[in-house]
């Protein structure tokens, strides 16, 4: 604080309270559709407070999706959500910890090759190469399957990058008092470098969770039976196009489900998430 | 650089190996496949595939419904950027000034990183559904005319707010943490030399913000380009009438529905040459960052 300015302190909460509320609106309004009936979701203007109908709402997405869309449970949706998060936020952590290990500590022929080719990754998203990534996931026969829904969108650059920034800041006497005491590298990895690595690892869980979670064209892509379709998917399966027939209470119910493991886990986690995500950009 | 190394045949290889199949087999074969693709006509049934060189690039070029969806790309890239830039940059000064509550209304404005772009459309859709979105009745009684079945450019309009509102969240934290590492000292001397609050925004906070915006502009074209198809694809399908027809939206409607499988390729392409250039053009701001 440079110097008193009571008028602009006020101006300021004045503007950050106005900001946070139009960000937040979009969340509040679903949250009061999933308490309302359908009449009420229907009426306009549609009132702003809580109505009584938040249980049976929940039960009745959760149980049997909505009669008017598609009439599949919410409850496997979230089951196979989580699967793809948890599995993607793990792999991805494990197979970019490795690699970052073996690039940052070794030198080998290809070495170079490696890290360039990681590197190329970071420029290629799935919306890109759609069509052509669908075409072999689906000779490897993984249409419908959870290795097709995860393994192509584990590796990551981003990861990678961020444990061999992490890895090149250690210091050396690290690993020069492991070599001393004779310990192989594995041995190094394991019991130096994942301890220390911790706080980056909590940073990138939250990161590719929600990233996981949130996919939403690669499972359209690779799910077809509807045991298979995650949350994000059956909320768009639920609106069938046109407002009269959309049962929005329901909708907005199933997109609650939807936004509360990633909130939840942002929020708690949020001191990691957000050092994790500034430093993972630079 | 590590001076301290480890030494083995194997080990290595053995290390980068998951990742390396996985980049193999999900990233360069079906790029590659695109880029040949690309280059040959198929028919749907793929009874019969021939060598055409550049004819789905040629055909692109000549297609209005394609040239049409790059300018309305570029429309919605800049408009994305620049309500999702300037809202979070006004919310990240005011944030950084005030002393108590900050932490407060930090963890609210990271709440739209958590939502799924899918679900960030279905939510505008709510808001912004001419017969009962909440938002177009106070907009129709302001008076405003809000039915987006019938003006195309409102259409744009409901999906240009859905990608910035989810996007606000990270230019906030970003711009937030670019603001705290001004040095207080210059801040200090410019309050002493007699600069208001105003002044020294535009000639000291502004310039030291630059690299961060800069960065903050590229990350939100190529999110704007790439990272909104859930939103299209929830929100209008692309329409009506090809209004939000944005190019990965295109890409998918192309290949997945209407099986013309060189042209998507040859898209698919397109759109890797533009985010290659975009990758290429955000390296070399971080170069230079680095010799600074």
């Amino acid at each position: 604080m440079v110097e008193r300015r009571p008028l602009l302190d006020a101006l300021s909460h004045a503007i950050l309270i106005a900001g946070v509320v139009i960000v937040i609106l979009p969340v509040y309004v679903a949250l009061i559709a999933s308490t309302l009936t359908l009449d009420q979701t229907l009426e306009v203007p549609m009132r702003l407070s809580p109505g009584s109908e938040l249980v049976n709402n929940f039960k009745a997405v959760l149980l049997h999706g909505s009669s008017q869309g598609s009439a599949a449970p919410v409850w496997p949706m979230l089951v196979n959500s989580l699967i793809m998060a948890l599995v993607i936020a793990f792999g991805k952590i494990s197979i970019s910890i490795l690699s970052a290990f073996a690039i940052v500590y070794f030198r080998f022929p290809l070495r170079q090759l490696f890290f360039w080719m990681i590197f190329v990754t970071l420029m290629l998203p799935v919306e890109v190469r759609i069509l052509p990534t669908y075409q072999v996931v689906s000779e490897l026969h993984l249409v419908d399957t959870y290795t097709g829904l995860t393994l192509p969108l584990i590796a990551s650059a981003t990861a990678t990058f961020l444990f061999r920034q992490f890895f090149l800041t250690l210091p050396d006497e690290l690993a020069e008092a492991a070599r001393i005491d004779g310990a192989t590298p594995m041995r190094f990895f394991l019991d130096v470098v994942l301890p220390l690595s911790k706080t980056n690892i909590a940073a990138l869980f939250v990161i590719m969770f929600i990233y996981g979670w949130n996919q939403y064209l690669w499972p359209l892509l690779v799910t077809t039976r509807e045991s298979m379709y995650t949350t994000v998917i059956g909320i768009k399966r639920m609106i069938p196009g046109g407002d009269a027939a959309t049962e929005w209470n329901l909708v907005m119910a199933t997109a609650v489900l939807a936004m509360l493991p990633p909130l939840v886990v942002v929020i708690g986690m949020q001191r990691w998430f957000v050092r994790g995500l500034v430093d993972s950009e630079k | 650089m590590k001076r301290t190394l480890f030494r083995s045949r194997w080990l290595p290889y053995a290390l980068v190996a998951p990742q390396m199949a996985v980049t193999l087999v999900f990233f360069f074969w079906p790029a590659f496949q695109a880029v040949r693709q690309s280059l040959l006509s198929q028919d749907v049934f793929a009874a019969r595939t021939s060598f055409v060189w550049f004819d789905n690039f040629k055909d692109l070029l000549h297609n209005p419904l394609y040239l049409n969806s790059f300018t309305l790309t570029l429309e919605f890239s800049v408009l994305v950027a620049v309500i999702g830039l300037s809202v979070a940059l006004v919310l990240a000064v005011f944030a950084d000034r005030i002393v108590s509550g900050a932490g407060i209304y930090k963890t609210l404005l990271i709440a739209p990183y958590a939502v799924a772009p899918a679900v960030a459309g279905v939510l505008w859709l709510f808001l912004l559904s001419p017969a009962l979105g909440i938002v177009s009745h106070w907009l129709q009684a302001l008076g405003v005319q809000w039915n987006y079945f019938v003006h195309p450019g409102q259409a744009l309009l409901l999906i240009v707010l859905a990608a910035a509102w989810k996007q606000i969240s990270y230019n906030f934290l970003f711009f937030l943490a670019g603001l705290q590492s001004i040095p207080r000292s210059l801040i200090e001397a410019a309050a002493i030399d007699g600069a208001g609050p105003l002044r020294r925004f535009k000639d000291i906070v502004l310039p030291l913000l630059s690299p961060t915006s800069f960065f903050l502009l590229v990350v939100n074209i190529v999110y704007a380009f790439f990272d909104t198809f859930a939103i299209v694809d929830a929100a209008t399908h692309g329409g009506p009438a090809q209004s939000t027809s944005i190019l990965v939206f295109e890409v998918y409607r192309d290949g997945m529905q209407a099986g013309d499988l060189g042209g998507s390729a040859a898209q698919s392409v397109v759109l890797m040459v533009i985010v290659i250039a975009l990758t290429v053009v955000q390296f070399r701001y971080v170069e230079k960052k680095v010799q600074y």
